[in-house]
């Protein structure tokens, strides 16, 4: 990848102090998000995707903590020059520059959007409300921004629907009006928290190809997460797999998919139906299930379910680091055991 | 069997095959909406409206469809959990006699849901917290009858490596177990009567992904080792494909279309099965560009559109479908489509794998 | 088969079962509970206040009926620890003056003399619970008599002693609390039960009667209803008729509690299977839910008792409730009721410090409690 990227997190650990013990949810995470693209992290409930971009965004709380690395973002607003990166880890939580970057720069889109908007304002007058925040534009002008912000991501009838409440809406037609306020202030990096997870097939290709067409039409970067590798195939560019916490592989969604590198990778795509197995056929398993967060950990996090573990206890042992396998494409694994450093 | 058959419970065995477990008809299920200080009874939600289908002996029948379509009120109401508004549930019992589930009374629905045994979407939530796994998975034993508590251990250490757990976990309460570990103690418990019909509500969905396929191929040996009928209820057309014989579709309360798994993804017949088998997302970046979304929403069941259902949504409806609402028919050997236009209309599924 | 390749990788587990593994619900309430600091000390103080409850003459000093013109509104006498350098627990006795112009007695500690404070000594003679006769006591003096009196709390109106007088107090103010809260708890759990199991036409006329009580006024209706109490009934007659008139009104919030409990669990995954797998109704109301709710349940009773507490000094104290000669703190607090006693006597109030920290350790062991209950939330 020539071009720079607009986020770097590198070494990322988030950790949360509970009485039963500290649970890690992040424990060094490293990847970039290039201008234009799509990042999908992929991964199973609990293994840490909420946490990393609450992290980025600094939203995490009490009893948990960014216990180290860096989250370097290159923002138009709080750097001096377009080649310099800010490190959202070293700005004050609460502070002023987060929220701003918050609010222009970088957006979310969350899983559940019925909690993001407000049950007591209609959709149009938290719509318009973003919309003053940024531009110093009239009610009138607002509003009519915001009718055809609702219009572009395919809300019918988007004058009626600006007066309406969000629960009033269909859980899709919801999403599109989260999409549309997220989108308002045109920012750079968009952040979707499992937008499809609990909308039906039909809607979530609706809004799948929304998103798609969306951003090609603005060239915004993406952090798309999900736990279903369909979704993944259809709308990434670069994929990064994570498992406890933790990289397993990072690459191209072509090479993810067909040319995976690590045991985990490998493992789950082999294991899940898809619509094209033989039916009745038997699926290669993954034996074991994920282990608890409290569990103690040493060594590599697969280890108790890999069917490829080196003899000799090497990765119960020792925590595999995550290196670059090419140019493209990065592994922690003790298989790909050739050092190529990670820039 | 304790409880003697009425004449009403008693149909003629002659019209029926006898590889028919089971023979739904016409099932409705409708939940008044009530309102105000007096709970009077404004409208009706139509969960079930009409449904029609038949389980063959030692099949898996995949009932598909998206959420609110009915699938779960269906799926209920074949065992009674509730009851159905109308229509007629007839299932073969073990001596080769036929009984009407809907028309059973209290006591003489005993023996027959000892035949019958469900497996729970959630497996957090249907297993009592308050019990260890002997109560758990004995407990069907013990309130039909199993009292000494010896045999009853015995019987759980055999469910429970039967479902791959080990029996020493007997005395462990549910809250030391992984998601995929609670849904095979449910298993082992649904299993506890020697059931000959499963009723799976969506038993993989709330599953990790990585454990899923255990759990899938665990019914998958069962079923052939204890010859069990399955009904698999889910709303992810890939586990459907994986296990189903057969498939039936659902959209709002009716059953669509229904085949033979293979013939339903390769070749469907009715327009929603063919958006539906589309707006899958496939696990492979090389098959992009490929979705093209239904327009709309499910509409909903208190307030369903006249004529076909799916009309507001269908790119080849035309007036009639506005108007009368087609019938479920058998197009071909054992394909049921309910679309008027289904003999014009040249629909693709997914493409043979590569 | 599968099967065997998943028993085999169980077989890598560990087998031995943990702790927490096999750990019922009581022990993992317990394990939360625990952690609750304050709510734990809280327990240990109710402990005590239980136990004073239970043997409320066992920390007597004196008869607490026993009146003595001679004794009247006598300060508290502090205990004291050292005597000429020496571990001697005792107390000073006081000396009275009459004030030759108000003609009233004032007193002030002898130097002179000191009383030592004898542990596990002799006294009145009491009954314990009916069974046997006993005269043994936590604390006292040796021969009290007039010019020798212990008075830890002093005295009131009539001389009599008001830590013994206390102490009995204990024993009627939590037992008509617990009592009630025990009569609240029968009357919620079946009414409530009734309404959230079955539904229809009981369901609406146990609401509406939950509608009808919890809109009434409480104080006027308290009052109201022990005022009509016949004024010639008998001590525990009218406990028992104002124990039944709090738990009577008080049952409301728990039926209301357990009728929604029973609603949502109605629809539990977990309910569903009991009832498919051919349990009886008894055993799924008392095996199934029952049982995911009984936590809560004491939760509440216990954030419910200081209420009724509160309510029966509340009565007692304006002359509605309890009357003398039966001992209650409200019948405590009766006494310092006017400006001039609490002038001239001002440890007349000490009651009141009691119910205070009765009540809050009530509720900050319910809080506890609330916060444990369910360890599967
Ligand atoms: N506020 C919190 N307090 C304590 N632990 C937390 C908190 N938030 C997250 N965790 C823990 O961090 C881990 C990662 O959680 P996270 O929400 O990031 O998972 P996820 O990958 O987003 O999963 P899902 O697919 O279920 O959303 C989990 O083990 C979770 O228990
Ligand atoms: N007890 C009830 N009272 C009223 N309406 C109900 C009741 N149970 C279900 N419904 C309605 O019936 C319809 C069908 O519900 P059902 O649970 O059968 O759907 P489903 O296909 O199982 O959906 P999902 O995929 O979300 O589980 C829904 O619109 C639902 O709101
Ligand atoms: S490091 Fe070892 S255990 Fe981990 S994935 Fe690689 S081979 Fe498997
Ligand atoms: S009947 Fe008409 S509207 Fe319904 S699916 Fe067929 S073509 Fe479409
Ligand atoms: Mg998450
Ligand atoms: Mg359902």
């Amino acid at each position: 990848m020539t071009n720079q990227p607009l986020l770097e997190v590198r070494d990322l650990q988030t950790v949360f102090e509970l009485d039963e013990g500290t649970v890690r949810a992040v424990d060094g995470v490293s990847f970039n998000v290039y201008p234009g693209r799509v990042l999908g992290i992929v991964g199973e409930s609990g293994c840490g995707k909420s946490v990393t971009i609450k992290s980025v965004l600094r939203l995490i709380e009490e009893p948990g903590r960014i216990a180290n690395g860096a989250i370097r973002f290159r923002s138009k607003i709080l750097g001096n020059s377009s080649a310099e990166m800010v490190d959202l880890v070293q700005l004050p939580a609460k502070s002023a520059q987060l929220r701003a970057l918050r609010g222009n720069e970088i957006a979310l889109i969350p899983q559940e959007p019925m909690a993001a908007f407000s049950p007591v304002h209609t959709i149009g007058n938290q719509l318009m409300e973003v919309i003053q925040l940024h531009q110093p534009v009239s009610d009138g002008e607002a509003k009519k921004i915001a009718v055809n912000r609702l219009k572009e991501v395919g809300v019918p009838n988007p004058e009626s629907a600006i007066d309406r409440y969000s629960w009033e809406l269909s859980g899709g037609l919801r999403q599109r009006a989260m999409i549309g306020m997220a989108l308002t202030c045109d920012p750079l990096l968009l952040i979707a928290d499992e937008p499809t997870t609990a909308i039906d097939v039909t809607t979530q290709a609706q809004v799948l190809s929304l998103l798609r067409k969306l951003q090609q039409e603005h060239q915004t970067s993406i952090i798309f997460i999900t736990h279903d590798l369909g979704v993944i195939a259809q709308l990434a560019d670069d994929v990064v797999v994570m498992y406890l916490g933790k990289v397993m592989e990072s690459g191209p969604v072509d090479q993810i998919f067909h040319n995976p590198q690590h045991p985990y990778t490998r493992a789950l795509l082999r294991s899940i139906p898809t619509v094209y197995t033989k039916n009745r056929s038997r699926l290669p398993t993954i034996s074991g299930s994920i282990p608890h967060p409290f569990q103690k950990r040493t060594g590599c996090p697969f280890v108790a379910r890999c069917q490829e573990a080196l003899p000799e206890q090497r990765c119960a042992n020792q925590a595999p680091a995550l290196k670059a396998i090419n140019e493209h494409q990065s592994v922690s694994c003790f298989l790909h055991g050739e050092e190529v450093n990670v820039s | 069997m304790s409880a003697e058959p009425t004449q009403s419970t008693l149909t003629n065995n002659a019209l029926i095959s006898p590889e028919r477990l089971l023979d739904v008809k016409e099932l409705k299920k409708y939940f008044p909406i009530r309102k105000g200080v007096f709970k009077s009874v404004v409208g009706q939600v139509r969960s079930v409206d009409g449904v029609t289908f038949h389980l063959n002996q030692g099949e898996t029948l995949g009932l598909v469809g998206e959420s609110g379509c009915g699938k779960t009120t269906t799926s209920r109401c074949l065992l009674r959990a509730i009851n159905p508004t109308s229509g007629e549930i007839r299932y073969r019992q073990a001596d080769g006699q036929l009984v009407d589930v809907t028309q059973l009374a209290s006591d003489q629905l005993r023996p027959v849901r000892r035949e019958m045994q469900m497996i729970f979407q959630d497996p957090f939530a249907s297993l009592n917290p308050r019990m260890n796994l002997l109560d758990l998975v004995g407990e069907p034993l013990l309130v039909n009858g199993v009292a000494n508590r010896k045999e009853r251990s015995d019987r759980v250490a055999d469910l429970l490596r039967l479902v791959g757990l080990r029996p020493e976990y007997m005395r462990r309460f549910p809250h030391a177990f992984s998601g995929g570990q609670r849904q095979r103690i449910v298993i082992a418990r649904a299993l506890a009567l020697n059931p000959r019909l499963v009723v799976a509500d969506e038993p993989v969905s709330a599953l990790d992904v990585s454990v899923q396929a255990q759990v899938l191929n665990l019914l998958l040996d069962l079923q052939e080792q204890l010859k069990l009928t399955y009904l698999f209820v889910a709303h992810d057309l890939s586990v459907v494909r994986h296990i189903s014989d057969r498939v039936a579709v659902m959209y709002v309360g009716r059953i669509v279309e229904m085949s033979p798994t293979d013939e339903l993804f390769l070749a469907p017949k009715h327009p929603y099965t063919a958006a539906l088998l589309s707006a899958v997302p496939v696990a492979d970046p090389r098959i992009r560009s490929k979705m093209q979304p239904l327009e709309g929403d499910v509409p909903s069941p208190s307030n369903p559109p006249n004529g076909c259902h799916f009309h507001p949504r269908c790119p080849f409806a035309t007036e009639l479908c506005r108007q009368q609402a087609p019938d479920l028919e058998e197009v071909q050997p054992n394909h049921f489509v309910a679309c008027h236009r289904q003999a014009e209309l040249k629909l693709s599924g997914v493409s043979e794998p590569t | 088969m599968t099967s065997q390749t998943t028993l085999s990788s169980e077989v890598s587990e560990k087998i031995k079962d943990e702790a927490f593994d096999v750990a019922p619900n009581w022990k993992l309430v317990w394990w939360r509970f625990k952690k609750h600091r304050l709510a734990l000390v809280s327990a240990f103080v109710l402990f005590g206040i239980i136990l004073i409850a239970l043997f409320p003459d066992f920390f007597s000093i004196q008869d607490p009926n026993k009146s003595s013109a001679r004794e009247s509104f006598m300060p508290p006498q502090g205990i004291s620890f050292f005597h000429d350098g020496s571990f001697q627990v005792h107390v000073k006795p006081l000396k009275g003056k009459r004030n030759k112009t108000t003609l009233k007695m004032e007193w002030g500690v002898d130097e002179k003399r000191i009383l030592p404070l004898h542990f596990f000594t002799s006294g009145y003679e009491y009954e314990v619970f009916g069974l046997f006769k006993t005269d043994l006591h936590l604390f006292g003096i040796e021969k009290p008599s007039a010019r020798n009196s212990f008075h830890l709390l002093g005295t009131d109106r009539l001389g009599r002693d008001q830590w013994s007088r206390l102490m009995h107090g204990t024993r009627v103010s939590l037992s008509i609390g617990l009592v009630a809260v025990g009569l609240s708890i029968f009357l919620g759990i079946l009414l409530g039960g009734i309404s959230g199991y079955y539904g229809g036409w009981p369901d609406l006329v146990i609401q509406r009667l939950i509608e009808i009580l919890q809109s009434l006024p409480p104080i006027p209706i308290w009052m109201a209803l022990t005022a009509a109490l016949p004024r010639d009934w008998t001590v525990e007659q009218t406990y028992f008729a104002i124990t039944l008139i709090l738990s009577l009104l008080g049952w409301t919030t728990l039926g209301r509690e357990v009728r929604g409990r029973f609603l949502s669990l109605r629809e539990e995954d977990f309910v569903m299977a009991a009832k498919l797998s051919g349990c009886s109704q008894s055993r799924i109301i008392f095996r199934h839910m029952l049982p995911t709710f009984t936590s809560h349940i004491i939760a509440t009773s216990t954030l419910a008792i200081p209420v009724m507490i509160i309510n029966e000094t509340f009565l007692s104290f304006l002359g509605l409730g309890l009357r003398p000669p039966a001992i209650s703190w409200g019948v405590l607090l009766q006494e310092a009721q006017n400006l001039q006693s609490i002038a001239l006597a001002p440890w007349l109030l000490l009651p009141g410090l009691a119910v205070i920290f009765t009540v809050l350790a009530l509720n900050i062991l319910g809080d506890g409690l609330r916060d444990a209950a369910d360890p599967y939330s």
